[in-house]
């Protein structure tokens, strides 16, 4: 009874302990080193040096690694997340900025900028399996929650093209407002999002029909257009808030899920790129390109609530699922 | 590709864009120059292919695009030389379908063509002339110009120069037309931001080889006798598009000032060292292509056939007069690598671009510099704004 008692007090305090700790990744673009972040402390834990120019960054889906794009050193790196080092690689293609898997964790889906191509990487292999032509400068990239369908967004000529993952053959493109550079989908599959750098909006596309069904707007108080310019986009597991990241306009929108309207916008670090909920999407976290920080934002109260300093021109960011 | 796809598929409308099915052919003519100009360093030396390279790397891009599309572009190159007629070069061109073009000639020359071709509905893009005059009494409504004024090359660099309070400028001006032209541009700039020209030199070009067998020793000794007895100034402002002087001032003036405008610091459209904004993309594809770094001429016409391409792609069509009131509309930008969307002047159909400020290794700064505000557009604090207009389109 008394060693009940103490195991379950043991157990309650772990798992709340649990609640809040998990661990997050950031590239620093200009330092060539990724920031371990403890979610629970909101602290740096641990600096690791990566090759050049590090921007996307992921969790693999069996958590074992996390891989980062170090696009001047034409590869991806392999983190091992339990001694947080470096221990091996990916043939990635020349300069590698973005990347994104599938739900079964088995294929990369690589966006390599200088030759106007995606490349499909066997990560339990470490070889190239296959590529895919698309349009000039691909960049965003995103799964379909099915698996079935890989989108790839491509800056010059402003399209997400769709491409099938078992034929790897594109089979629509959507026209999109200027630097498209982020797709994401709802987890239902029922809409994809892609943001429009230059464009300054997001458009939020029917899969189904490969169309638009609505094209969202931003507008803040005595601001000009042109610093808003839409990179990163989240989207709740529930679909009903979705983030967009405003880069140089040092704010982050919130946008309902289902009207599509900007409800907030919520100040952060300066020029913000991207963004991963916590598991629990408790906490969002943005990296700030030029602040050198991320910023903490708490989706409940939708209040920006810490702000962590991490290497230089922090990009892309990745938080454990547990 | 697509094509191929069209035809296993059934609903070709998969491809949910405006021109889905019939297939277009877009033709561009490039109405480039034959001369070459001289430049004081070798370096600076223009390559044969400068502008049209530009244009072809953009027609590439453009393909990519236009793959996914069902719609090709080309363009064809013609040289002329300042004796050749434009006007019959452009009605060469029109006759064998073309209807818009690309000029990096000259201001009267251009006009020549632009004037010529007005009756059958051409459009042209201004690649590479830079003169005011083609902004203000002498617009046109079927000219866009992707080349910066001088006003605004002059605005961009006057801009940082306060930003820094290099406020006192000594002003050395070269004894050529267009030296007297951007002189002309960098007063009006002093006079708009607050700068003061403490005094103006002339450098006559009294002829003379730019390259000798004994070098730069008279150089040496030339320069601080030249510019000696200034009154107290900050920076010395050069005027010399000619290429005659600017490119000796550096490091040779008779007090250690730093030099800016035709050498030193330079303000233009695009530099082979920006390489922020996505730009390093660009950069590498063209030297892939090319084996030489690009130009700002290059960029020039890059921009004018990308703006084409997206133009075509969005409507289309390759309609010149639809194209025309497209990019004239609040809908139309581009994407040039300049971190922001670029669009065109309603008032002069100027192109709103950031103006680079570069040493000739890096992209020093990029104007419009941080505090010169604009109820409109930042971009319009750089050239001439729609109320001193003096351009009537027709």
């Amino acid at each position: 009874m008394w060693l009940r008692l103490v195991l379950g007090m043991a157990l309650s305090a772990l798992l709340a302990g649990e609640a809040g700790a998990f661990t997050a990744y950031v590239s620093n673009e200009k330092s060539n080193t990724v920031s371990v972040i403890d979610t629970e402390k909101w602290a740096v834990t641990k600096t690791i040096k990566v090759g050049q120019r590090p921007r996307g960054i992921a969790y693999t889906k069996d958590q074992k690694y996390v891989l980062v794009a170090v696009g001047d050193d034409d590869t991806i790196q392999m983190i091992d997340t339990t001694t947080n080092e470096v221990v091996d690689k990916l043939p990635s293609g020349p300069d590698p900025e973005f990347f994104t898997q599938g739900p079964d964790g088995k294929f990369l889906y690589v966006a390599n900028e200088d030759d106007n191509t995606v490349t499909i990487i066997d990560i339990a292999r470490r070889a190239q399996v296959g590529d895919v032509q698309v349009g000039v400068e691909p960049e965003g990239m995103a799964v379909s929650p099915d698996g079935k369908i890989l989108i790839n967004t491509s800056e010059t000529t402003n399209m997400a093209h769709f491409i099938d993952t078992a034929t790897r053959q594109v089979v629509a493109s959507v026209l999109v407002d200027a630097r498209p550079r982020f797709a994401a989908f709802k987890q239902d599959g029922s809409e994809l999002w892609v943001s429009s750098e230059i464009g300054g909006t997001v458009s939020v596309i029917d899969p189904v029909k490969h169309a638009i069904k609505k094209k969202i707007s931003f507008a803040i108080a005595g601001m000009r257009p042109e610093p808003i310019q839409a990179v990163g986009i989240n989207l709740t597991r529930d679909g009903k808030i979705g983030f967009v990241a405003l880069g140089p306009s040092n704010h982050v929108a919130v946008v309902d899920g289902t009207t599509h309207e900007v409800k907030k916008y919520l100040l952060v670090g300066e020029r913000v790129w991207h963004m991963a909920f916590t598991p629990d999407e408790k906490y969002l976290l943005t990296t700030n390109g030029v602040s050198n920080d991320v910023s903490v934002i708490d989706v409940g109260a939708l209040k920006v609530v810490n702000t962590i300093q991490v290497g230089e021109q922090p990009w892309g960011v990745t938080i454990s699922d547990r | 590709m697509i094509r191929a796809i069209c035809a296993t598929v059934v609903a070709c409308g998969a491809i949910s864009l405006p021109a889905g099915a019939a297939p277009l052919d877009v033709k561009i003519g490039y109405l480039g120059r034959a001369d070459r100009t001289e430049t004081i360093s070798l370096v600076e030396m223009p390559p044969g292919n400068d502008g049209i390279a530009g244009a072809q790397l953009a027609i590439d891009d453009n393909n990519t695009t236009g793959k996914f599309l069902n719609q090709s572009f080309s363009v064809e190159d013609v040289r002329l030389k300042d004796q050749d007629d434009p006007a019959a070069a452009t009605m060469q061109l029109a006759d064998r379908g073309i209807s818009l073009f690309l000029s990096d000639l000259r201001a009267d020359m251009l006009l020549k063509a632009s004037d010529a071709g007005r009756a059958r509905g051409l459009i042209f893009f201004n690649a590479g002339a830079i003169d005011d005059r083609l902004r203000q009494q002498d617009c046109r409504a079927n000219v866009i110009h992707t080349a910066p004024s001088r006003a605004m090359l002059a605005d961009g660099l006057a801009q940082y120069l306060v930003w820094k309070h290099w406020t006192r400028w000594l002003l050395v001006v070269g004894s050529h037309a267009p030296d007297k032209l951007y002189a002309d541009a960098l007063r009006r700039s002093a006079t708009r931001f607050g700068a003061k020209i403490v005094q103006e030199r002339v450098f006559e070009d009294t002829g003379g080889a730019r390259r000798t067998d004994s070098g730069l020793v008279q150089i040496q000794s030339q320069i601080p006798l030249f510019t000696q007895s200034a009154p107290d100034y900050d920076v010395l402002v050069a005027a010399d598009e000619s290429q005659v002087f600017a490119d000796y001032l550096p490091y040779r003036t008779r007090d250690p000032r730093p030099v800016a405008g035709s050498a030193g610091l330079e303000p233009t459209s695009w530099d082979a060292a920006l390489d922020q904004w996505g730009a390093i993309q660009l950069q590498d594809r063209f030297e892939r292509k090319f084996s030489r770094r690009m130009t700002p001429l290059d960029m020039q016409a890059w921009t004018a056939v990308r703006m084409i391409g997206e133009a075509v792609g969005r409507i289309g069509t390759a309609d010149p007069e639809r194209i025309l009131d497209y990019m004239k509309g609040p809908d139309f930008s581009i994407a040039a690598f300049k971190g922001r969307k670029l669009t065109v002047r309603d008032w002069d159909l100027q192109l709103r671009q950031p103006i680079l400020l570069a040493d000739g290794r890096t992209v020093v700064s990029v104007s419009p510099q941080e505090g010169f505000l604009h109820q409109f557009s930042e971009l319009d604090t750089l050239g001439i704004d729609r109320p001193e207009t003096k351009c009537q389109l027709k």
